[in-house]
């Protein structure tokens, strides 16, 4: 595969950067902030979006997940298949079975909760007028990745973003650390729900042991970076100080004495002793404020909004900000959306197929309660599908590490025709009067449409192909 | 080969060469195929744990027919060794049987054991690694990696078909994707505005080339309304049991799109088939895989020809087995050692491989599962070493990490 090409026309536009770079597309709506200062003051004011449109929340998510297991559990005897067993919520084993009765039901709830939990947040981009806030969220809940592995767990996921990320980006990282490393989604993904102190009293009884999982990533993913000078000690004794950490299946997190590791460990050379979650805190609140985690943090913001490849002054810049307040994200982003680099830097960043059609859908006019009351089917086929076929199935990357950020990993020949599949075939669906090429190239590109968009555009053959030219255009991919 | 016969494979007559410009890699090496050869790998992988014991039923064991009462064990299967018989609606693979063109392992197993999750069984037969890599976060599939190992191939060497994601083949090695239901129904002169759209962009100019190329004549099969989605999608209801590659129909534009790629310079194709989670009614839940597992090995033996038939191999494998007795709703549960399904021209076939445990409760693993007797990895090396002539250290080194192969791989090619 090639390399990049970054696009050459000199981006001196702000409303352009602003809704491409910072936001989720053209045209912003009335009022959008269109400096730093206003994105920032955006930020700093109440979340308009999530109240308009409520998503699915950790404690209503939490009981339908369970209930739906317990079902599962009562329609297969003899013990068989699926458990929510003390140890843990992730412990079971099937996902299949047609279901019958209470379990097909549990079943429907927790589809049901995960469109909801779809709808909100495209239509959340669709009207947000701090569309930066979007962003963030979705960058925040990249970088805590987690994704549901049995499949009725398929509603957590959505649920952890709605309590461990979006209420925490405008606070201190070691808070938003803590509400995402302790939410049962990431605790149940991450394996800590089977991690047991091999001297605990359930390890000494039953002979179980460490998992290292939640420990290595809490390091190497999610605040210091692989990079770092830590070893597998560290990573061993901070395994051993989470244990006790679990799930239960309707109450959520919990903290299991009988599991916990006894003694003290020294994570990074700092050792750690107290009882409960005491050490857990004090851990999590050192490894936030390391300065390799500003080093980290810092590079992944400046990758995902500016540049694969980003100036090294930008992200020392960034990093310095995390350092000197202690990891202050509102700082932090305010750092970054005042960047000189932020506004000169080419737009080189391929939208994922969720900004991508969040992005076609806004050009299109398409409103937020629009989506937020699209039925099941029409919500699969037009959102759900084309997204796994564009290769980000909802809320599902392959592993912690989240989606990938280099344009090559989304335009593959497999992947570019089920964009230009969706541009051809859904707009006329969702839009019974389709815009007018040209103006729907104006609207969605602004300066860029100039030139061979508009070109293409007019030289269609039907309104439809001169719309999909439009959305299919690489100036419309790249933010 | 050349590569315009590379494009006549494609079935993209006015195409200039100049036009596939991610064919520029290519190191046309003198044989045919390139540097692997000539020969053939296909590797499907069953998506949500096939039940091996109703595919290929030990019906000789003292202990099978009581462990599933109700599954419809015996009825009607065909005798594979006096000992084995093959399901009844399997039937129309016995000539291949009878030819030596068909094989099963029994009792193989990833090292995963005891979770028994299909993400995770799944990531980690793909990667190929063993337990000490955390789960979920395994970069590259095994495949790619047996890739890596051979320097000079070309990206459209190895072909991941369908819609699924194939872990198994993603990594540094270039490969290509293609779903045979994908359509690109542009018009003409859509094609051309969209060509001069993306002209100077070498990503998308040659990602789009790729697509149109790849999409001629295939357009117009999918209808798909409410169907398949990715079981990486994860919702509920939907994925393993779901027949993600459905009907009929895209099993034989599945297996015609792969034959199509492997008889010209393809020599690896992969997808997957889903619906094996046969956790209720399976005497009925069972039967829809099964026909088209054996309608993809018969359409690609057909649409091979005999002479890529024979010099290729199937390796069908899946996350891990079944639980050995049935369960409560006439299903059965998530197990530990599973089946394999090898099938070609290139096989020493019409033998059922590994060794047997049995099934006698102390045999068992867990005192619930069939008992792992062979790394199913073994398996797949011993298929490449054989087709492609790979190095059994490297094999067991770099592609399986901390493979046990001190017994050697097995041999079972012709």
């Amino acid at each position: 595969m090639s390399a990049v090409q970054p696009m050459t026309a000199p981006v001196t536009d702000t409303r352009l950067i602003a809704a491409f770079r910072f936001g989720t597309g053209l045209p912003l709506p009335p009022g959008a902030p269109e400096t730093p200062a206003a994105m920032h003051a955006a930020l700093s004011g109440p979340d308009t979006a999530a109240a308009a449109f409520p998503a699915p929340r950790t404690t209503e998510v939490l009981i339908a997940t369970a209930t739906a297991f317990e079902a599962r559990r009562a329609s297969r005897k003899p013990g068989e298949g699926a458990t929510m067993a003390a140890d843990g919520m992730m412990d079971g084993g099937g996902m299949g079975g047609g279901g019958m009765g209470g379990e097909k039901e549990a079943r429907a709830v927790i589809d049901t909760l995960r469109l909801d939990g779809a709808r909100a947040q495209i239509a959340r981009a669709l009207d947000a007028h701090d569309g930066f806030r979007e962003r963030l969220v979705r960058f925040w809940a990249d970088h805590f990745t987690v994704r549901n592995r049995l499949g009725l767990d398929a509603a957590l996921p959505g649920a952890f973003v709605e309590d461990a990320i979006r209420p925490n980006i405008g606070g201190r990282f070691a808070d938003l650390l803590r509400a995402a490393t302790l939410h049962p989604a990431m605790l149940a993904y991450l394996d800590q729900v089977s991690s047991v102190g091999p001297n605990s009293l359930l390890g000494l009884r039953r002979g179980r042991g460490l998992n290292e999982n939640l420990a290595r990533e809490l390091i190497e993913l999610h605040t210091l970076g692989v990079g770092a000078p830590y070893t597998q000690q560290d990573v061993r004794e901070l395994a051993a100080l989470l244990t006790g950490l679990g799930v239960d299946g309707f109450s959520g997190t919990v903290f299991r004495p009988t599991w916990a590791e006894p003694g003290d460990e020294t994570v990074l050379g700092t050792t750690y002793g107290g009882a409960g979650m005491e050490p857990i805190d004090a851990v999590l609140a050192d490894l936030a404020v390391r300065p390799e985690t500003a080093d980290h943090i810092a590079r992944k913001l400046a990758v995902h909004f500016v540049a694969d490849d980003p100036d090294p002054g930008l992200v020392a810049d960034l990093a310095a900000v995390f350092r000197d307040t202690g990891g202050d994200l509102p700082s932090v982003h305010r750092a970054l959306a005042e960047h000189p680099d932020a506004w000169a830097a080419p737009l080189t960043k391929m939208r994922q197929p969720l900004d991508y059609l969040v992005a076609a859908l806004r050009a299109l006019g398409v409103t937020g309660a629009e989506v937020a009351a699209l039925p099941r089917g029409p919500m699969r086929r037009h959102v759900i599908l084309p997204m796994s076929r564009m290769g980000q199935p909802w809320q599902a990357p392959r592993g912690p590490d989240g989606w990938p950020e280099g344009a090559d990993a989304w335009v593959t020949p497999q992947l570019l025709a089920a964009r230009i599949e969706w541009a051809l075939e859904t707009p006329k669906r969702l839009v019974p009067d389709l815009p007018e090429p040209v103006d729907l190239a104006r609207r969605a590109l602004g300066p860029l449409a100039a030139g061979r968009v508009e070109w293409a555009a007019a030289r269609a053959e039907t309104r439809a192909e001169g719309v999909a030219l439009v959305l299919a255009a690489r100036a419309f991919q790249w933010r | 080969m050349t590569r315009r016969g590379f494009l006549a494979g494609l079935g993209a007559a006015g195409c200039s060469a100049a036009a596939f410009p991610w064919l520029s890699t290519v190191t046309l090496a003198g044989a045919p195929g390139g540097v692997l050869g000539n020969n053939r790998l296909v590797v499907v992988i069953l998506r949500g744990a096939l039940d091996g014991l109703d595919l290929v039923q030990p019906l000789g064991d003292p202990d099978f027919a009581a462990a599933r009462p109700s599954l419809g064990t015996g009825e009607g299967t065909h005798d594979l060794d006096g000992f084995f018989g093959l399901h009844a609606r399997m039937g129309a693979l016995m000539p291949l049987w009878a030819a030596g063109e068909l094989a099963f392992v029994h009792a193989a197993s990833t090292p995963y054991r005891d979770k028994r999750s299909h993400f995770d069984g799944q990531d980690l037969l793909e990667a190929g690694t063993g337990m000490d890599v955390p789960i979920g976060f395994r970069k590259e599939g095994w495949l790619n990696r047996m890739l890596q190992a051979v320097p000079g191939l070309a990206a459209e060497t190895a072909f991941a078909v369908g819609r699924e994601a194939m872990p198994l083949l993603s990594g540094r090695a270039p490969t290509l994707s293609w779903a045979p239901e994908q359509r690109l129904p542009l018009s003409a002169q859509g094609r051309l505005l969209l060509e001069h759209l993306y002209h100077d962009d070498a990503l998308f100019r040659e990602a789009a080339e790729g697509a149109m190329a790849l999409s001629t004549g295939t357009e117009g099969t999918d209808d798909d309304a409410d169907g398949a989605e990715s079981m990486a999608a994860g919702a509920p209801g939907e994925g393993m049991e779901a027949p993600a590659s459905g009907r009929v129909a895209d099993v034989d534009a599945l297996a015609a799109f792969a034959a199509e790629r492997l008889r010209a310079e393809t020599r690896i194709a992969t997808f997957s088939l889903s619906g094996w989670d046969t956790h209720r009614g399976q005497a009925t839940t069972l039967v829809a895989p099964l026909q088209r597992l054996e309608r993809i090995v018969l359409r690609l033996r057909g649409d091979l020809g005999a002479d890529v038939w024979g010099r290729t191999v199937l390796v069908a494998m899946t996350e891990f087995g079944r639980t050995v007795r049935e369960n409560g709703s006439r299903g059965t549960d998530h197990g530990t050692g599973g089946t394999v399904l090898l099938a070609g021209g290139a096989l020493r076939g019409g033998r059922v491989l590994g060794r047997w445990p049995g099934l006698d409760e102390a045999a068992l693993y867990d005192r619930r599962d069939l008992m792992p007797t062979s790394d199913v990895r073994l398996w797949a090396a011993g298929a490449m070493r054989g087709l492609f002539g790979l190095d059994a250290g490297v094999l067991a080194g770099a592609v399986f990490p901390g493979l046990d192969a001190a017994d050697g791989l097995p041999d079972f090619l012709l």
